[in-house]
């Protein structure tokens, strides 16, 4: 019996490995002809053959730009993904029915990392084999920092929409659209500081989650520059992600006059429910990971009253360009999106400028392609959602401002 | 020329469809004829076939079920990438560095199994697995709040954060708390995966088919007959659970140096990913090292083979799961695949030339 | 003033993995089996009850009624489906399929509620309790899952001890060959132990989310998980032993969150575990079993 079972499974690897074999020859070809593709560009005559090739693409209706996007679509973290999945299908949608780029259409495939570093760089290679040229991902942090290794290894594009460790893009290829955790981190601190919030200052932070421990660390840095006093700095875990009645009661006891959270609004707001529960009431001040937090289907908005943070994006601001996007968006998939949609939907804009910037083709190989962005990104000044006029430096920081809002009658109010 | 007895047959076998294995896949990468997926996905099919032919030495072979081998795994990724991090400059050689990081590794998730092993085999049945499966996120918690940095003075350790390393500004943050190890050089390549795996193999079935391997099938079997013909069951049992958990420690020493980023997450080394383990175990026949190896195969290109499905894929891997055991261990389904199975019809033809 | 406080959180914690640990418990003695999918019962349980409350705008207590006969049903669907046909089989693949069941449930979930957040209202709109002038805080979800859990565990005992399905379960779990030869339906025992270990688990999903109110695919996965810890620390099988189990678990997390590291509260936890079983092999409550030569 367990033989039959071991012939069958067998039988099963065969064919799988048959199925990939098969699969993968166009993929292979697409290889083979990007690595030539590379080679002449070596050689002398690259000028000449560049710009026929060009031409050549240019008449053939622009061709077709394959651009990936790596999330995740199950397991914890899978809002996050979802978010910037659709964010993404909705801006290629847009720009395709608008004429594409360097009138290329874009094509857009999302896959699935479950937010963990293998599966990441497994989601990575099956959209090479797809015949991804840019790659718009990955959406966490630590997955993120996995990809890029490999991505700089193929002198692929990439630009993360929300990866925000340092890490995440310390290779010369990848860029970001968010703010960096150092970034936020002081910038939290600075505004607290200059305006006076508060001088006792107590934060709660997941220190298994690179984002929230990365702010946290240079928050504490900067306070101590500002005058600020950490009264209390507690962490809590992936694990113990539901109860914070302890970690309350001693930012209580401490006599925290504000609260830093540096998380997602999933645990702030059940933060601020046990909060209002044991009657402790400081000011809670947040990063861009708190917004959604309105959004939240069924949560009593009246809990978040006077809840401050430092965001690039508000889904209720007042500008044409986000009205139109929370609107559609919601028409679209039903909820109300949240920063890493924003983010998401800035980033194929970014590319499209970029790319438009560069001339890119849809006969570059992902290597040209990866050069030419690389010099056009530090270029272009782009109006996104998530702020006006961003610009990138040669490491592929954003240079944006925060704003900061507060929360009034349960909408973004800016301060 | 000898016969070779039975035993080695089957070992040699299993040694061989390892060797055609590596061939194919070599030639197929060579010749340009395999995806990226593929290549990317050959190390970590290493790591999933060592970690279950090593679990399967403890719950095929000595019959305890394990519920933390994930935790052995996580000891040996973070030594031997702590290592291998350390002398990055001074050795740099990749194979020397990987091999000696790989022997801190072992020797470190062998010692945690000889230490974690003593208490729990005093215990038996459900109450061991709950166990062991304490002691892997004990160690996936204390991973997670150690912070290691090394400057000019040597090593600095703390259990709270970064900035109480008092390092001097030259120092290296190692270990990052939660948020692990990044930039662990990525000496491992697909050649040195297969040598693993085939290092595992040989270990593995020459101690299933030695005196030693005898007195713990023996244990299993029946413990209190063990014990009265004056077999030492401490020592067998610890014996076998800690090589089981000195292998599962090589596996975490591939993986670390597989990816440039190394986190005790609950995902990746967690008891979810014990679970996976068993469940390479469990589908390929407790006790069978050749199955768990396919096992292990299979069920880790599945979900990469599903990604077109997208959202459904991870709904068809559970009903997989559910189907296969049910496929395997429901009496009903025995009796219907006995009665079409083809050895049960050449049986009948057998029986009636007699 | 502050222990107390914290102390009260920990049996309120405590109260939730017991009503977990119950059901866990009740499966276990029965059908020798870890249910690893009872967690993610508990989740169906809360989203269900969320659906009946916020999108068809019932009443509470109907609310919970509806989750209670959902989760019910899918117990027993599960065992039916999943389970029963592998009653003979080796307890490693039983185990095996469990864990197919809980990835089927979180999937699932997955796929029709989606990923997001979704913030459960509590049931309980009892105003919270204040003690000594204002210092002691003492909110109406715990006074309310303290006493669930605490009525909970006497109905149990009391339904073990003078019913016949009560003797018919407690037959069942001491020898089912012995207890089908007396005339017991083993099968129908062991429906009936799923419908109220999962009914249990509704009741626990309502409340874990009325006191920790965020609702995703993954929020019964570690409760799950320390309920299980409970049901074994307290001696898997025995009613009161998962009560108690419960209770110390909750406990001791607050505690070694509170006074030693908020990071290492798992950790902790897990350590007394290790220290319970090595000293007492079959948990605080949990029946020596004689091995039989």
């Amino acid at each position: 019996m367990k033989k039959l079972l071991s012939l069958a499974m067998a039988g099963m690897l065969v064919f799988s490995v048959a199925a990939c074999g098969s699969s993968d020859t166009p993929a292979a070809s697409d290889d083979n002809t990007a690595a030539e593709a590379t080679d002449s560009t070596e050689a002398e005559e690259t000028g000449a053959e560049g710009t026929d090739a060009a031409e050549a693409g240019s008449t053939a209706e622009g061709g077709v730009l394959k651009i990936g996007g790596i999330g995740p679509a199950t397991g914890g973290a899978a809002v996050y993904g979802l978010a910037v999945k659709n964010a993404a299908t909705m801006a290629v949608d847009e720009i395709n029915a608008a004429g594409g780029i360097n009138g290329m259409q874009v094509e857009f495939q999302f896959e699935d990392d479950e937010h963990d570093a293998e599966k990441s760089v497994n989601a990575y290679n099956t959209l090479k084999d797809w015949g991804m040229q840019m790659l718009m991902g990955t959406v966490t942090s630590t997955p993120c920092t996995a990809v890029v290794a490999k991505t700089a290894e193929d002198n692929m594009f990439q630009l993360t929409p929300s990866g925000s460790a340092v890490e995440s893009i310390a290779q010369p290829n990848a860029f970001r659209v968010c703010f960096s955790d150092p970034n936020q981190g002081g910038a939290s601190a600075q505004y607290i500081g200059e305006n006076k919030v508060a001088s006792k200052v107590a934060v709660i932070y997941n220190s298994q989650d690179v984002y929230s421990s990365g702010i946290y660390e240079t928050f504490a840095a900067e306070a101590a520059n500002q005058g600020i006093e950490i009264v209390a700095a507690e962490p809590f875990t992936e694990d113990s992600k539901t109860d914070f009645s302890v970690q309350l009661q001693k930012a209580n006891e401490a006599g925290a006059e504000l609260v830093f959270l540096p998380i997602y609004y999933t645990e702030a707001s059940i933060i601020l429910k046990q909060a209002s529960t044991m009657n402790f009431d400081p000011i809670f001040f947040g990063c861009d990971g708190l917004d959604g937090i309105l959004a939240v289907e069924n949560f009593d908005t009246s809990l978040a009253e006077g809840v401050m943070l430092l965001t690039p994006f508000a889904a209720d601001a007042e500008d044409a360009a986000t009205q139109s996007f929370v609107s559609t968006y919601q028409e679209k998939f039903g909820d109300i999106p949240n920063q890493f949609a924003a983010d998401a939907y800035d980033a194929i804009y970014i590319i499209k400028a970029a790319a438009e910037k560069a001339g890119i083709t849809a006969d570059m190989s992902a290597s040209d392609m990866c050069e030419a962005m690389k010099t056009a990104m530090t270029e272009i000044t782009v109006d996104g959602l998530t702020g006006a006029g961003i610009t990138w430096s040669a490491d592929g920081e954003p240079s944006k401002a925060p704003k900061a809002v507060v929360i009034t009658d349960g909408a973004y109010a800016a301060m | 020329m000898k016969k070779l007895s039975k035993t080695t047959k089957s070992s040699l076998i299993t040694y061989g469809i390892v060797a055609l294995a590596y061939i194919f896949c070599e030639i197929f990468m060579r010749t340009g004829h395999m995806s990226s997926l593929m290549k990317g996905i050959l190390v970590p099919l290493c790591i999933y076939v060592i970690l279950a032919v090593s679990l399967n030495l403890t719950v095929g072979i000595l019959g305890e079920l394990s519920l933390g081998h994930a935790g052995f795994m996580c000891v040996g990724a973070f030594a031997g990438a702590v290592f291998s991090k350390c002398m990055a400059e001074t050795i740099t050689v990749s194979l020397l560095r990987f091999t000696l990081s790989l022997l801190v590794g072992v020797i470190c998730a062998g010692i945690c199994g000889v230490l974690i092993g003593i208490p729990v085999l005093r215990l038996r049945g459900d109450y061991l697995a709950i166990v062991t499966l304490a002691f892997g996120e004990i160690i996936k918690n204390l991973i997670n709040v150690i912070y290691l940095g090394l400057d000019s003075s040597g090593f600095h350790v703390s259990m709270k954060d970064a900035m109480s390393l008092n390092m001097e500004p030259d120092g290296m943050v190692i270990i990052k708390g939660a948020q692990g190890i990044t930039g662990t050089p990525s000496d491992s390549n697909f050649t040195i995966g297969v040598i693993l795996v085939l290092i595992t193999l040989i270990i593995v079935t020459n101690l299933v088919h030695s005196r030693t391997g005898r007195a713990i099938m023996a244990i299993r079997d029946n413990r209190i007959a063990a014990e009265s013909i004056g077999i030492n069951i401490t020592k067998y049992k610890i014996l076998a659970f800690s090589i089981s958990a000195a292998l599962a420690g090589a596996a975490g020493v591939l993986y670390a140096h597989n990816l440039s980023t190394l986190t005790a997450l609950p995902k990746n080394f967690g008891y979810n990913m014990s679970i996976m383990i068993l469940v390479f175990v469990v589908l390929g026949g407790i006790g069978s090292i050749r199955g768990s190896m396919i096992a292990a195969v299979v069920l880790t290109l599945l979900p990469e083979l599903l990604r077109s499905l997208n959202e459904y894929r991870m709904l068809i891997y559970a009903v997989v799961l559910i189907a296969t055991m049910i496929f395997t261990w429901s009496p009903s389904a025995i009796e219907l695949r006995e009665r079409f199975s083809l050895a049960k019809l050449f049986h009948k033809e057998e029986k009636e030339v007699q | 003033m502050s222990f107390v406080s914290y102390l009260l959180n920990g049996v309120s914690l405590g109260s939730v993995y017991a009503i977990i640990a119950l059901g866990y418990t009740m499966v276990y003695g029965i059908a020798k089996m870890l249910n690893f999918a009872h967690g993610d019962v508990i989740m169906i349980g809360s989203y269900v009850a969320f659906v009946a409350i916020n999108s068809m705008g019932m009443p509470i207590p109907v609310s919970i009624l509806i989750s209670v006969a959902a989760c019910t049903i899918l117990g027993v669907t599960i065992e039916r489906v999943a389970y029963k046909p592998l009653r003979h089989a080796s307890k490693l693949a039983v185990l095996i399929t469990a864990i197919g069941a809980s990835y089927f449930l979180q999937n699932m979930a997955l796929l029709i509620f989606g990923a997001d957040t979704k913030s459960f209202s509590s049931v309980v709109k009892m105003e919270p309790l204040q003690l000594a002038g204002g210092q002691l805080n003492i909110s109406g979800e715990t006074i309310v899952t303290v006493a669930v859990c605490v009525v909970i565990m006497i109905c149990l005992t009391t339904f073990m001890k003078y019913s016949k399905a009560g003797h018919a379960m407690l037959a069942v779990s001491e020898d089912g060959g012995a207890a089908q030869l007396m005339g017991i339906n083993v099968n129908g025992t062991i429906a009936l132990t799923f419908a109220i270990g999962s009914a249990l688990a509704a009741i626990a999903g309502v409340l874990l989310c009325s006191a920790y109110p965020s609702l995703t695919p993954y929020t019964g996965a570690m409760p799950g998980i320390k309920a299980f810890v409970a049901a074994v620390f307290g001696g898997i099988g025995s009613i009161p032993g998962a009560f108690i189990g419960g209770i110390l678990l909750g406990v001791i997390e607050i505690l070694g969150r509170a006074y030693i590291s908020s990071q290492l509260a798992d950790a902790i936890v897990f350590a007394v575990l290790i220290v319970v079983l090595v000293v007492k092999p079959t948990g605080l409550l949990g029946k020596q079993i004689q091995e039989k030569v």
